[in-house]
């Protein structure tokens, strides 16, 4: 007989991996990418496919030349398609692909590749193109007849800054067509039904728990809630701010990114909680009509901290005293 | 809602193949050869040698140490040696061999199939019984027994509980052991519970086996104080500490035993090792193995004499199948692969487990993607993937800190990790060091 293999236990393994939760996530996408090419047509399918090539061949390269270690490409084309989430579907192809290669190249690769990064790749990104690009980055095709190609946020942003009140802007909004992609944003943000179907289905494949997305929205949703209730006509009401700005794309989809985020629940929740206040703060009185970006970020930079502050209950912590 | 224990777990395929397998002999072995050290604590030292004819149920081996063991002779014939031999892992250690000549038991022993319930032994004189039949915990761990049963002064023992739990996937032995010989598993638990003098008696059985706890039920009934505890199939619900807290909520703290919350945890298997030695007056010498594996023609459960060799238990069996490549000794998490089959059965061997080629080998690892899941399922709430870093960069002192120590090896984090990191080779070798340096400075 041949000798025998030997290793440590355990001898089983329960089959999870990378790329399994990396399928369930672009699985998940699905529908909202779905309700985007409804709403945007055949330019939302060039922009998630230049993004998402960009940045496979963007990742591919660096790691065949630059970290000479292969980790698997599944990573790399959720981080395309979640960039392309967070564009307009207007804006030129090239810019895109510049936006990739910041994801890729700069915000992952240059901190050693998969696992290593501390922003989430996307994220940067698409801030690097807002700051830098700003004019491609903040017009949007004109979705709706009666608006003007500006999102909600800015919208209300806008009006609200010149002098209107909540009552004066109310008659523009519709939730329910917000709801169902007919508002103007970006590819990924338009369409809150089908973001909040692909976190119910990870949420049962376990590919996330429920800590960030409910700690990211509840905090949003009790701030804004408690702002609209004792100024009603000063600050939007709390519905406006969960189907705007990619809210819930945030929570959902780019707070929950495993490397970027806390390892303990404690800590997804502070994490979250986290993002959800710096977000109202900045869509209310900040520069900027939205804030789930720069929160998020600003996050992934404690998380390092949080980690270190919320470690997980030990067992024996709390035993029986007889 | 079922029990189960507070922190973590996975659920890995059960593969109870061999379930059905009622218990069969195992035909004595023209040869065996007992290890004197089958047990945690002081080898045992040979009392026997070359050329003495022994009889089943004779002692061969005893220390005088208090944690040891006694070892018997499960067979008759004659001593051939009592020297080194290569170990299942490759290691060598001191074993007796003995040639088999026919089958005579120590005259002592009860062989009548009869069940003897009647017992009028004091406490002490049932603990001495235990010492004396060279009992040890037969859940794999091989503790002694009478060790264990010995309470320190100062603490009590208010509940016993027996594991009945068998949350290992594959294993069986258990399981028919609690179908089978149900009857004097719960005299054995009496009798255990008589020398500790418990309040109240526990059996835990995963809710996989409702034919074993429905029988144990009906049979409990006829007891007093002992209740059958059906508990939630999670992996490591048969973890000491784990069973503790899922019965009575107790969490053992780091560093502590089962006995500082006031409990006492046994085997089914040890409870049944307990019967026959206290009422048949039968030393340990033989168990339940269960030989089992995806590829086996037909996996199944034997009772084998102690330091039989694992070739011969896995040719009765049915042998090895052609593409088999890997054998691990006792469960898929936790046993140990064997380099070298010739080795012996040992009392806490609960299972033979034989892969194929394709299943032995691990898949290769990649990047840690931070997604939690070891902190998710690790039952004693640790950070399995901050103590891989640390150990591998040896920095032990924040190991400990990290409570390395606390890890009980079940391996819940190798299991889930997506990136296939060996996450507990390197927090084994993480716990190893640190456990070296806390007795180190216990020394000084």
């Amino acid at each position: 007989m041949d000798k025998l293999i030997i290793s440590p236990s355990p001898h089983v393994h329960g089959g999870l991996s990378t790329n399994r939760l990396m399928g369930d996530v672009l699985v998940a996408l699905l529908p909202a990418f779905a309700v985007s090419v409804w709403v945007f047509g055949v330019s939302a399918l060039l922009v998630t496919a230049v993004a998402v090539a960009s940045c496979v061949l963007f990742e591919a390269a660096i790691q065949k030349w630059a970290l000479k270690r292969t980790d698997t490409l599944l990573p790399a084309v959720l981080t395309g398609v979640l960039l392309a989430f967070n564009l307009p579907s207007n804006i030129p192809l090239w810019l895109v692909a510049v936006g990739s290669f910041v994801a890729i190249a700069i915000a992952k690769m240059s901190f050693g590749g998969l696992g290593r990064n501390v922003f989430n790749p996307a994220l940067v990104g698409r801030v690097f193109l807002l700051v830098a690009y700003p004019v491609q980055m903040t017009s949007f095709p004109e979705v709706v007849d009666s608006t003007t190609g500006a999102t909600p946020l800015a919208m209300a942003k806008g009006a609200l800054r010149s002098g209107q009140s909540v009552s004066d802007i109310m008659p523009n909004l519709d939730y329910l067509q917000m709801s169902l992609g007919q508002m103007s944003g970006s590819l990924g943000e338009v369409a809150a039904i089908a973001l909040l179907l692909g976190g119910v289905y990870m949420l049962i494949r376990r590919t996330i728990t429920w800590h960030i997305p409910v700690a990211v929205l509840g905090s949003m949703a009790v701030m804004t809630g408690v702002m609209h209730a004792s100024h009603p006509e000063t600050y939007m009401d709390p519905m406006f701010h969960l189907l705007s700005g990619g809210a819930i794309l945030g929570a959902v989809y780019m707070a929950t990114d495993y490397v970027t985020s806390p390892m303990t629940a404690w800590g997804k929740i502070i994490f979250g909680v986290g993002i959800g206040v710096v977000t109202v703060v900045i869509r209310v009185w900040g520069a900027y009509p939205e804030g789930m970006s720069f929160a998020i970020l600003l996050m992934n930079a404690c998380v390092p901290l949080i980690d270190k502050a919320f470690r997980p209950r030990r067992f024996g912590k709390n035993h029986h005293r007889k | 809602m079922l029990k189960t224990f507070p922190l973590g777990g996975v659920h890995p395929s059960e593969c109870k193949l061999s379930r059905q397998s009622a218990i069969r002999y195992m035909p004595v072995p023209e040869v065996v050869t007992i290890p004197l050290a089958q047990h945690i604590g002081a080898p045992a030292l040979p009392i026997v040698k070359k050329g003495d004819r022994v009889v089943v149920g004779q002692l061969i081996g005893r220390s005088e140490t208090f944690v040891s063991s006694l070892i018997h002779s499960s067979v008759s014939g004659v001593v051939t040696t009592v020297d080194m031999f290569e170990g299942p892992q490759g290691r060598r250690q001191m074993g007796v061999t003995i040639k088999v000549e026919g089958d005579e038991w120590s005259p002592e022993i009860d062989r009548s199939p009869e069940v003897v319930r009647e017992c009028t032994l004091s406490p002490s004189e049932i603990l001495k019984k235990i010492t004396e039949a060279g009992i040890v915990g037969m859940g794999g761990a091989t503790f002694p027994t009478h060790v264990k049963l010995s309470i320190p002064p100062g603490k009590t023992a208010e509940y016993l509980i027996i594991n009945g739990v068998e949350c290992e996937p594959y294993l069986t032995a258990d399981h028919r052991v609690m179908l089978e010989r149900g009857e004097e598993v719960l005299i054995g638990v009496e009798l255990l519970a008589r020398c500790l003098g418990v309040r109240r008696t526990y059996i835990g059985v995963e809710n996989n086996k409702p034919d074993a706890i429905e029988h144990l039920r009906k049979l409990a009934s006829k007891f007093d104080n002992i209740r059958v505890v059906p508990l939630k199939v999670q992996y490591p619900q048969g973890g000491e500490k784990q069973l503790i807290a899922a019965i009575t909520g107790r969490e053992v703290p780091s560093g502590a035993l089962p006995v500082d919350v006031g409990c006492v945890v046994q085997n089914v298997g040890t409870a049944l090792a307990v019967y026959e030695a206290v009422q048949k007056n039968k030393p340990l010498i033989d168990r339940v193995v269960t030989v089992t594996g995806q590829g086996m023609v037909s996996p199944a459960n034997f009772m084998v004499r102690i330091g039989t060799s694992m070739r011969e238990v896995v040719e009765f069996a049915g042998g090895m199948p052609a593409d088999g490549a890997k054998v691990v000794c006792g469960g898929p998490m936790m046993g140990r692969a064997v380099s070298n089959l010739e080795a012996p059965i040992t009392k806490g061997a609960s299972g033979l487990l034989i892969f194929d080629r394709k299943d032995a080998l691990r898949k290769p690892e990649g990047s840690c993607i931070k997604c939690g899941k070891c902190v998710e399922v690790c039952p004693m709430g640790l950070e399995p993937y901050l103590l891989n870093v640390l150990s591998r960069k040896h920095r032990w002192e924040e190991c400990e800190a990290a409570a390395a120590a606390d890890c009980i090896e079940c391996g819940s984090c190798s299991y889930i990790c997506p990136a296939n990191i060996a996450l507990l080779d390197y927090i084994r070798w993480g716990k190893s060091e640190v456990m070296k340096a806390i007795r180190a400075r216990n020394k000084r």
